[in-house]
């Protein structure tokens, strides 16, 4: 199905993709997308979802399998909460990415703001990926509690990423292409080298993303990672007298 | 570190009576009672609970309050010496459990309700027909009519309810499993609601969502598109009366295999839900959450808000309001926690009474209090509460501790430790079998129904025959031993007055 959503309010937009997805619509390009919020939200059906402009907030909040693919830059609150599927950003995005995400990809060509991948989380088999191709802002990783971050850094900005990484961090791991200088990084944090299954894992999502986005994989994994976790799963067991 | 702290509470064993049966020790779950020959008590483990004593065939066991004196001193109060010495051994920041024990006024108990004599006569509710539902939701301005008869105006979803008593937000986690069947079950049966809190909703309740309140807070848990269309509602919970402005931690010795299934985090590791939504910083932000809650139930689910009663709460309720929820849910500084540092829960907030009030007029005096319901806890503890917050502006009442002692519990306070010997606040499997969730859910049917009883004679008192009518009537309510100041708050007049 193809739409045209120019001008169009997102509640009709998303009604429409809704109503289309119940009656067995398995695919969806929407043109002259600008700034419509909540694309893919709560959907639970395996949808691709082709966007052609910039989404507005909350794309495929609490979303549940759908594919969608961002031909241009997307705002805040991507993958909100989101339990399973897929999105790929050939561009920049806000701030809050992946938010309580708890399943699924989000990959992401270019750069991302603050706060991304607060309080991520992993169940079982469910392990919530973000890979971001250029810098990220301020509280990366923030009450991270499961998942993957890997941060990539390739159009070569500085600083790869912003303060405060990984504080009250408490699951999960944190994969940087490069250095972290220590005063980035929050209390919660240690710095380790990467194993080689570390960097079996991160080859296996990179390989995926560098063929999305047509990188060199090579030249992508040929570059010194920094993997990022947490002194402790409780960090603040001993806070409390009973 | 070896301790100076003085046992609290003192257990005292008539060992003539006694038949060395030794159920008592069985039944302590704070390890307070030990069997050498005797039943020998541990008088500092002692948080006076009751179960040994309610267990006891022989009634030979009584608590009593240690009865050893502090030299005199208003100011260093026995609590603040020993809060000294606790934290002196440990530096740790006190954790307590349940509602707000000070002295802070208690204004339920300075309202009175007005009666019907004479010249408007009153109604008996025991001959005449006496409504107490009511509808949760966002209400129309006006109706628009389409010919005669079919209505236009397209309608906000609502949510009936048969009594304005609604059970309160504790998570599976904070309470144990038998005790949230239980509550679901309750709300099924007497027509109301029950709150999942944060904790993600256990497969075994699902069967009841039509009568669930699903909760979306900070931390996520358990929040997937399949969880919010399991609800009669949704509930976004910003905060909570006991402890405004914190988050919440659930310590990683609580998270089994069975809550791990149902927050969807992994078995052993600490749940913890950041002091605010990081996605949510402004009214704006709040609205987009809303909105996009509103979008994955395809605007078939009231939303709800639930904020701690504060300072600004007015203020804060009207952008509420305007973000687009349909209920406001405003918790006062009584309400309880299963676990908050003492210092949030006893110094911070405001009473519910005057936030209420607060929160009413300001809906009100900006035209838009028909856009949301509003429901609110924070130490309701009789069914005259729940009439005296309707006078004052609510459309229903929520319920937590009540609920918890209709199931069991004593109050002691140590919620947070996990060791409930009644079997709701805690995971360990040998205590949550000591609440029969069948048993919990008739006590509570019970209660509701006694409530249901004595509004229904209350409003038959005051002449009329729907809760409905009675919602924001603050003309039936009198103050009395109040400042002018506090009534004006209040909205009422002082007891003496007429029209």
């Amino acid at each position: 199905m193809r739409i045209d959503a120019k001008g169009m309010h997102y509640r009709p937009l998303n009604k429409k993709i809704r109503d289309a997805v119940t009656a067995g619509e398995k695919e969806f390009e929407l043109d002259n997308i600008g700034g419509q919020r909540y694309i893919g939200d709560g959907l639970n059906e395996n949808v691709k979802i082709t966007i052609n402009g910039t989404p507005g907030n909350d794309l495929g909040a609490f979303m549940n399998g759908p594919r969608i693919i961002v031909n241009a830059n997307a705002q805040d609150g991507i993958a909100n909460t989101m339990n399973a599927g897929e999105i790929i950003v050939h561009g920049s995005v806000g701030d809050i990415i992946g938010y309580g995400m708890r399943g699924g990809k989000l990959y992401i060509k270019g750069d991302a703001g603050y706060r991304v991948g607060i309080h991520m989380k992993e169940y079982k088999k469910q392990i919530p990926v973000i890979i971001t191709g250029g810098t990220a802002g301020d509280f990366f990783g923030e009450y991270m509690a499961g998942g993957i971050m890997i941060l990539l850094g390739l159009n070569g900005k500085s600083p790869l990423v912003g303060d405060y990484v990984g504080t009250g961090m408490h699951g999960g791991v944190i994969y940087v292409r490069g250095k972290v200088d220590p005063y980035h990084l929050g209390k919660e944090v240690s710095c380790l080298e990467l194993s080689e299954e570390d960097t079996r894992l991160i080859g296996s999502y990179l390989k995926e993303y560098c063929e999305y986005f047509g990188f060199d994989y090579n030249e992508v994994m040929g570059g010194k990672f920094t993997k990022l976790v947490p002194l402790s799963h409780r960090p603040y067991g001993n806070l409390y007298v009973y | 570190m070896e301790s100076q702290l003085p046992a609290e509470f003192v257990v005292n064993v008539d060992h003539e009576k006694c038949r060395k049966c030794k159920r008592c020790v069985i039944n302590c779950s704070f390890s307070a009672i030990e069997f050498k020959d005797k039943v020998t008590p541990n008088n500092r483990q002692c948080v006076a609970c009751h179960r040994c004593a309610t267990f006891c065939p022989e009634n030979a066991i009584t608590i009593t309050e240690n009865p050893l004196d502090y030299k005199d001193g208003y100011n260093w109060s026995p609590e603040i010496r020993k809060n000294i010495l606790k934290q002196a051994e440990s530096g740790g920041i006190i954790l307590t459990g349940m509602g707000n024990p000070k002295p802070y006024p208690i204004y339920w108990d300075h309202m009175l309700l007005d009666a019907c004599q004479v010249t408007n006569p009153s109604i008996d509710p025991l001959r005449e027909p006496m409504e107490l539902r009511t509808y949760l939701g966002a209400k129309p301005e006006c109706l628009d009519f389409d010919g005669d008869v079919s209505l236009k105006t397209e309608l906000a979803p609502q949510v009936k309810i048969d009594i304005p008593v609604v059970f309160a937000a504790m998570s599976y986690g904070a309470i144990s499993l038998n005790a949230h069947k239980a509550l679901a079950m309750a709300a099924t049966r007497m027509g109301t609601l029950m709150n999942t809190g944060e904790g993600g909703l256990h497969e075994d309740i699902a069967q009841y969502s039509d009568r669930i309140i699903v909760q979306v807070a900070s931390g996520r848990f358990g929040v997937t598109s399949k969880y919010l269309n399991s609800s009669a509602l949704v509930e976004i919970k910003i905060g909570q009366g006991a402890k405004p402005g914190i988050g919440g931690h659930l310590p990683g010795e609580k998270v089994g295999e069975d809550i791990s299934k149902t927050r969807m985090i992994p078995v052993g590791t600490d749940a913890l839900s950041p002091a605010p939504h990081h996605d949510i910083y402004s009214i704006e932000d709040l609205s987009q959450l809303i909105y996009a809650i509103k979008e994955a139930t395809d605007y078939k689910k009231p939303v709800s808000v639930k904020i701690a009663a504060v300072h600004n709460v007015a203020a804060i309720a009207s952008g509420i309001v305007r973000a687009g929820a349909d209920i406001v849910m405003i918790d006062g500084f009584r309400g309880g926690t299963g676990a908050a540092p003492m210092i949030i829960r006893d110094h911070v907030g405001i009473p519910i009474e005057l936030a209420l009030a607060a929160v009413d007029d300001r809906l009100r005096q900006e035209g838009i209090r028909n856009r949301a319901s509003i429901l609110v806890g924070g130490s309701i503890r009789q069914s005259a509460d729940v009439v005296k917050a309707i006078a004052l502006g609510a459309d229903a009442c929520v319920i937590g501790t009540a609920s918890l002692i209709a199931m069991g519990c004593r109050v002691c306070q140590k919620c947070y430790t996990g060791n409930c010997a009644w079997g709701i606040a805690t995971q360990k499997p040998e205590l949550v079998r000591r609440l029969n969730p069948e048993v919990a859910a008739d006590r509570l049917c019970n209660l509701l129904t006694a409530w249901g009883h004595e509004i229904q004679e209350v409003l038959g008192s005051l002449g009329i025959n729907a809760i409905e009518s009675l919602r924001g009537s603050r003309e039936r309510l009198r103050g009395v031993g109040l400042n002018q100041e506090t009534l004006d708050i209040l909205g009422i007049k002082h007891a003496g007055i007429g029209q």
